[in-house]
């Protein structure tokens, strides 16, 4: 019987460890957030995927894995590690009212109460108008939601919408009644408040501010699989460019649902959906193009900017460096708790750099979880 | 309901309810930065360590991946 270890239980993952269960492989689930679900569904997986919870997988949550030998044994791996938001510097976005726009939906539907409350959504991507409305349904009042992307661009994305129905019906749905603005993006964050490009000042008790997705690269990168552009390489069966280890997820619903599935079922059986995923990469690209970052961003951070939220590191004093090694020799930029996966992205933005190499551990962890692999 | 304190002030929240969610409802700042500024969540997901605060004793805890549990005593600086 054939091994399976699926690293990750959001959609992707879930699909994936369905799938090779429904193929006769025993599979190990796990996920270190409370409950599966991923970001997305955090807990709450629709009532038409719950069949993902096949009751012989094996399910662990809220783990930390140590060293490989708390692992069990696998033939084969399948990453599903994922993606985070994108954040961009401006000033003031270090201030406690500022946050994800992933991260206040996930602290909201963590328990947070937000009614009543005034939110401002700002960024990019199709995630903004989601957050809103879901933030809207739980009695917030969403003051704006600002998409960085230009009106033309939106416009011709929302009229290639009517060759997807759903997600056209999904899109009117979530955005009806929100003010739902182009061409605006946060210029600085101040207490209380935020300044939009054509907008003003706007009095907000939160701003929820992500620029789109980054995937989690780290534990692909760490297992020796090639990423390049920060996505994981991946042949048309998901298989990365390490033999056992597979890699699923990291874009649309669909289309993380579609690639675990694929990773799950194996080569025979995972060809029958290799369309399906070709048509769900096609709409992801278009997503891409309508909501590519305007050059204007480029000129938010300004010299006084915290660009390393862990080390307090200034813009002003990345300038003088070469690349990041450089900066984190010279400043100690990313050299904190988050191990550059805040400033990191926003620093490839900002420079061009690419991603610093990973070092295990891949989460800062305690010296006494390290000192018991000894014995 | 599950009651705990935050900076020994009771609170009683629901089941589900994360420790950063529970660390919200009484104020927004969770840490302070290495040069003293007043930090809260950001990413929500365990990533960004913003929301760190110290739980039963044990600092540096990641308070947005944690469940509430009766009982537990919360402090930030």
């Amino acid at each position: 019987m054939t091994r399976t270890l699926v690293i990750g239980g959001g959609p992707a993952g879930l699909a994936a460890a369905w799938a090779a269960a429904q193929s006769g492989q025993a599979v190990t689930l796990l996920d270190d957030n409370p409950a599966l679900g991923g970001q997305i569904w955090r807990g709450h997986i629709p009532a038409r995927y719950r069949r993902f919870l096949d009751p012989r997988i094996t399910v662990q949550t809220g783990v930390q894995i140590h060293s490989a030998s708390q692992l069990p044994p696998a033939d084969r791996i399948i990453l599903a590690t994922g993606t985070r938001e994108l954040f961009l510097p401006f000033p003031g976005w270090t201030l406690p009212h500022v946050l994800g726009a992933g991260g206040l939906q996930a602290l909201v539907k963590g328990g947070l109460p937000i009614a009543g409350k005034r939110v401002v959504v700002a960024g990019s991507g199709p995630l903004l108008l989601a957050v809103a409305a879901y933030l809207r349904r739980r009695g917030a009042k969403i003051l704006l939601v600002a998409e960085q992307a230009p009106y033309p661009r939106i416009a011709a994305f929302t009229r290639g919408l009517w060759r997807h129905p759903a997600k056209l019906l999904e899109a009117a749905q979530l955005g009806f009644g929100l003010r739902y603005r182009p061409d605006s993006w946060p210029l600085r964050a101040d207490p209380g408040s935020v300044t939009l490009q054509g907008h003003g000042v706007l009095r907000c008790d939160y701003l929820a501010c992500g620029f789109g997705l980054v995937v989690n690269t780290e534990l692909p990168e760490l297992l020796g699989c090639r990423v390049e552009n920060g996505r994981v390489l991946t042949d048309p069966d998901q298989r990365t460019t390490v033999p056992h280890i597979y890699f699923a997820g990291a874009g649309s619903v669909d289309r993380s649902l579609l690639e675990g599935q694929i990773a799950g079922f194996g080569p025979a059986r995972g060809r029958a959906l290799h369309a399906a995923r070709a048509a769900a990469v096609t709409f992801d690209r278009c997503i891409d193009i309508a909501f590519a970052l305007r050059s204007e961003l480029l000129s938010l951070t300004t010299p006084e900017t915290i660009v390393c939220r862990c080390e307090d590191v200034p813009f002003s004093a990345i300038w003088p460096q070469r690349d990041w090694r450089s900066a984190k020799l010279q400043t100690r930029c990313g050299m904190g708790p988050c191990q550059g996966r805040i400033c990191g992205p926003a620093l490839a933005h900002l420079c061009g750099w690419p991603a610093a190499s990973v070092r295990p551990p891949i989460f800062p962890t305690r010296l006494e979880n390290l000192l018991d692999l000894r014995d | 309901m599950i009651s705990l304190t935050v900076n020994g002030q009771p609170l009683t929240v629901p089941p589900g309810t994360t420790v950063a969610a529970a660390v919200m409802r009484i104020q927004p700042a969770f840490r302070r930065s290495v040069t003293g500024e007043s930090r809260g969540p950001l990413c929500g997901m365990g990533i960004c360590m913003e929301c760190r605060v110290t739980l039963n004793g044990h600092p540096h805890e990641r308070s947005c991946q944690l469940l509430c549990a009766a009982g537990m005593e919360i402090t930030t600086p």
